[in-house]
């Protein structure tokens, strides 16, 4: 018997509309564990290089993680994996929500899709029985409209929708795949499920999940509840308050938004309001919140309560999450929160990420004001601030005029339209749009998360250590005073002596070698979390988080019945690292893509930064191109992988 | 009959506290699994969430008393706002619908409390309700003394209301025998 998996995955050709459930080998479980893991081996054996993102042979993979579905609390991640339309990568985007514990339950780990339906359907998963169905009648709906009737029409008020709306159907790259509470926003993944012709996937499932070694498996599980109990209770002194606590940052609940409005950048990524916050607003965004909020909300077991329904009269009731509420008003120059929580609502019903089309928005409206766009590309546009952004919106994701050209992301966006656009794409890693954050002293950690993480995106690379050093040495003693989760007692000393200013400071404190350590930390909790469907918000993210590389082995040995401990759980993510690293330069990835952008730091040092990639690049057993060496991926029993990079022509003299 | 004093458990369900995570009902169907915790799934749970986001209905419900017939109630509630159907409401394992069965051999399931737990332990949906919507009160009660049917005895009633007296007796001496 297969213990925390169901040993099972759905293989679906569109193309020709065959349908199989297929066996699973349990080696590969030991070897990558699940979710992440496992999706990155079908992408490498059966997606190679020269296969386009919009190719009928391009695979759309929904993944469920080892532990999702058992009672591990907060394991409840969907792991979507594709390549990337917008960044010719491999992107993998995830989720929280309902819709992979349902996954398990109906009797599969993964969804693999791949070809392309000849018309517009729906894939509907009752436990054993599977049908592709017509979507005709759905074409054009809201992604949460497209839910609601789904259910509406087969009856089924329990079954989890993951939808896209109408940007994934027209192919824009920043299209979602949208799941009531939660979504799958970044790189471009509801583009890749428009292009293979599914509007949504629906599942209902009510079969058991098998545990291996049920009585200790609990035991642990009850602990960690405790944990987030104790971390409830006690919030990190001395960081900001979303950092305080477990959990995404708590946006929804806290309504005190001084940091981000005057710390983040308006508009196109450009402008800091020092003085924004004031009496007026506050009290203004505060109401706001509190009449829009009907309820905190959480995604399946988990305890925390990241997200929020939001009700405004007018419009009709979704669920937000994070920092949305932020990203369009700040885009926009709007002062007024209301606009935020309003235009977020079609924003999602249209389903697209609400971290990159606002700045593509505001990167548009830019060109215009530098004469690069023109009266013309603009024609029909309202002139007050929040008009323009549902002008835009509409256009984007409908791909008309202008619109078509900016629904490819701003890098793509800035090279079409040429005459000096180029310029504005300043915020932009791997042709990704990033946080619209710049800062004035360069820290090497974050250098270097910007600059290598696969994900492209930094709050699913960061996490676990301080973002910044503490003041006092009295307030880094207590915190390392219960700080169980480092790996390593030397992680403590490094943050006792990373000072503010002076030697021990940023941007030569932490040192190239210590800030490899630390990366690769932040790294690893990362990668095991997606592979075992574990949310960031209680393992990678947070500081001092219920989940470490301590307690993991004995969870996942415990739940799924596989000999785990910490050196092996440690192979097993640098393996995953490996593969998915391997996956991209065999896609072109080298050393010149891993740039932050130029202005995210004000101090910049470009020997130094050379030298912490050096460093990083020797710390990983890549080559000074960030390639995977032959001999560190045959340690990671990755010779195959290392053989087809030799054939090609990627590795040479291992 | 007798009238005795009883310790009376109730569970207080807070709606307004309910974050809708259904940690209740993983759970509840892990500890009433066999053996205990070995597997999990929601559709066994006896515990059940009403549960629509999008119009804020969050109700946890419990499993109660197995019924051999369904009821006339067909009412609508409107509380703040939010419709609800009696059936909603309602703990009874009936005919008319497939909750609290269990989803293979539709045996009726109930609510019991986590009796097997240790004592003084809370039940279960109680223990992993962190956001307190489900809280345990007790208090103590004269009630009547009276006899109450053990899993069996209502597993084989429903079996009996399903298939006749004669077939299930009939079925029990055949496998008495093996």
């Amino acid at each position: 018997m297969r213990y925390a998996e169901t040993g099972f995955n759905l293989e679906i050709d569109l193309s020709r509309g065959n349908i199989e459930r297929e066996a699973t080998d349990a080696k590969l479980t030991e070897l990558h564990l699940g979710g992440l893991g496992t999706n990155a081996k079908i992408l490498w054996d059966r997606v190679p290089p020269e296969v386009e993102p919009f190719s009928p042979d391009n695979l759309l993979i929904f993944g469920t993680g080892l532990l999702t579905g058992t009672p591990a609390p907060g394991a409840n991640r969907t792991i979507i994996s594709t390549i990337s339309p917008q960044t010719g990568l491999m992107a993998y985007s995830m989720m929280g929500g309902f819709f992979a514990p349902e996954l398990k339950y109906a009797g599969y780990d993964k969804i693999v899709f791949r070809g392309k339906s000849p018309s517009l359907v729906y894939i509907w998963i009752n436990n054993d029985k599977v049908e592709i169905r017509d979507a005709s009648h759905l074409r054009g709906k809201g992604a949460i409209e497209t839910a609601e009737l789904i259910k509406k029409e087969l009856k089924e008020p329990n079954a989890q929708v993951a939808a896209i709306g109408l940007a994934g159907e027209n192919r824009v790259y920043t299209a979602s795949i949208e799941q009531g509470r939660s979504s799958c926003s970044r790189l471009g993944v509801g583009a890749v499920m428009g292009d293979k012709g599914i509007k949504a996937v629906v599942v209902r499932g009510t079969k058991d999940v098998n545990l291996a070694r049920p009585a200790e498996f609990l035991g642990l599980c009850n602990d960690v509840l405790k944990y987030i109990q104790l971390r409830n209770d006690n919030p990190v002194p001395g960081v900001m308050t979303i950092l305080q606590g477990l959990g995404s940052p708590q946006e929804m609940l806290h309504v005190d938004e001084k940091w981000h409005t005057e710390n983040f950048s308006w508009g196109n990524a450009r402008t800091r309001r020092k003085e924004f916050w004031n009496k007026e607003i506050e009290d203004r965004w505060k109401s706001v919140q509190e009449q829009a909020r009907t309820r905190l909300v959480s995604c399946y077991n988990c305890p925390m309560k990241c997200g929020a329904i939001i009700s405004l009269p007018g419009i009709t009731t979704y669920m937000m999450k994070c920092f949305s509420k932020l990203t369009y008003t700040m885009a926009a120059f709007v002062d007024d929160l209301d606009f935020g929580f309003r235009i977020a609502q079609r924003a999602t019903e249209y389903g697209v990420d609400g971290f990159s089309t606002p700045q593509i928005m505001a990167f548009a409206f830019e060109l215009k004001e530098a004469g690069i766009l023109t009266e013309q590309d603009f024609e029909g546009c309202p002139t007050d601030n929040e008009g323009k952004f549902y002008w835009m919106l509409d256009k984007i994701v409908r791909r008309e005029g202008i619109g078509n050209i900016l629904a490819d992301g701003v890098y793509a966006a800035a090279r079409k339209i040429g005459k000096g656009a180029e310029a504005f794409d300043h915020n932009t890693i791997k042709k990704h749009e990033q946080l619209p954050l710049k800062l004035g002293m360069l820290n090497p950690v974050y250098f270097l998360m910007y600059a290598t993480g696969e994900k492209i995106n930094i709050t699913q690379i960061e996490g676990q250590f301080p973002q910044s050093p503490f003041p006092t040495m009295e307030e880094r003693e207590n915190f390392v005073k219960d700080w169980i989760q480092v790996p390593d007692e030397k992680f403590k000393k490094y943050l006792l002596d990373w000072e503010v200013r002076g030697d021990h400071s940023n941007p030569t404190y932490p040192t190239a070698e210590i800030s490899a350590e630390i990366v690769d930390w932040q790294e690893k909790m990362h990668y095991i979390d997606d592979a075992l469907g574990v949310c960031a918000g209680l393992s990678s993210f947070p500081l001092k988080p219920p989940y470490h590389i301590h307690n993991y082995p004995h969870i996942i040995s415990s739940a799924a019945g596989i000999e785990m401990d910490e050196t092996k759980l440690t192979q097993i993510y640098n393996r995953n690292r490996n593969l998915i690293r391997a996956i991209n330069v065999r896609r072109g990835l080298r050393r010149a893509d891993e740039k932050p952008p130029e202005d995210h730091w004000r101090k910049r040092f470009p020997e130094l930064e050379e030298k912490l990639l050096d460093n990083y690049y020797k710390f990983k057993g890549w080559n000074n191109q960030g390639i995977p060496t032959k001999k560190s991926l045959q340690d990671l029993d990755l010779a195959s992988v290392a053989e087809d990079l030799e054939q090609r022509g990627i590795i040479n003299n291992g | 009959m007798a009238k005795v004093k009883k310790k009376i458990k109730v569970i207080k369900i807070d709606v307004d506290k309910c974050n809708g995570c259904r940690a209740c009902e993983v759970i509840c169907s892990a500890f009433h699994a066999n053996p205990k915790y070995s597997s999990n799934n929601p559709a066994r749970s006896r515990i059940r969430m009403v549960r629509d986001p999008i119009r804020d209905v969050y109700l946890p419900v419990y499993a109660g008393e197995y019924t051999k017939a369904e009821c006339a109630g067909r009412d609508k509630y409107v509380l703040d706002g939010k419709e609800y159907t009696e059936c909603d409401f309602c703990r009874a394992s009936c005919p008319s619908r497939d909750f609290f069965k269990e989803p293979d051999s539709g045996l009726p399931i109930k609510c019991d409390m986590c009796e097997d737990n240790e004592p003084g332990e809370k039940p279960l949906c109680v223990q992993w309700c962190l956001n307190n919507a489900l809280t345990l009160e007790e208090r103590e009660e004269e009630v009547e003394e009276e006899e109450k049917p053990g899993d069996v005895e209502t597993g084989l009633e429903s079996m009996i209301d399903k298939y006749g007296l004669d077939k299930v007796k009939d079925t029990v001496a055949r496998l008495a025998q093996k």
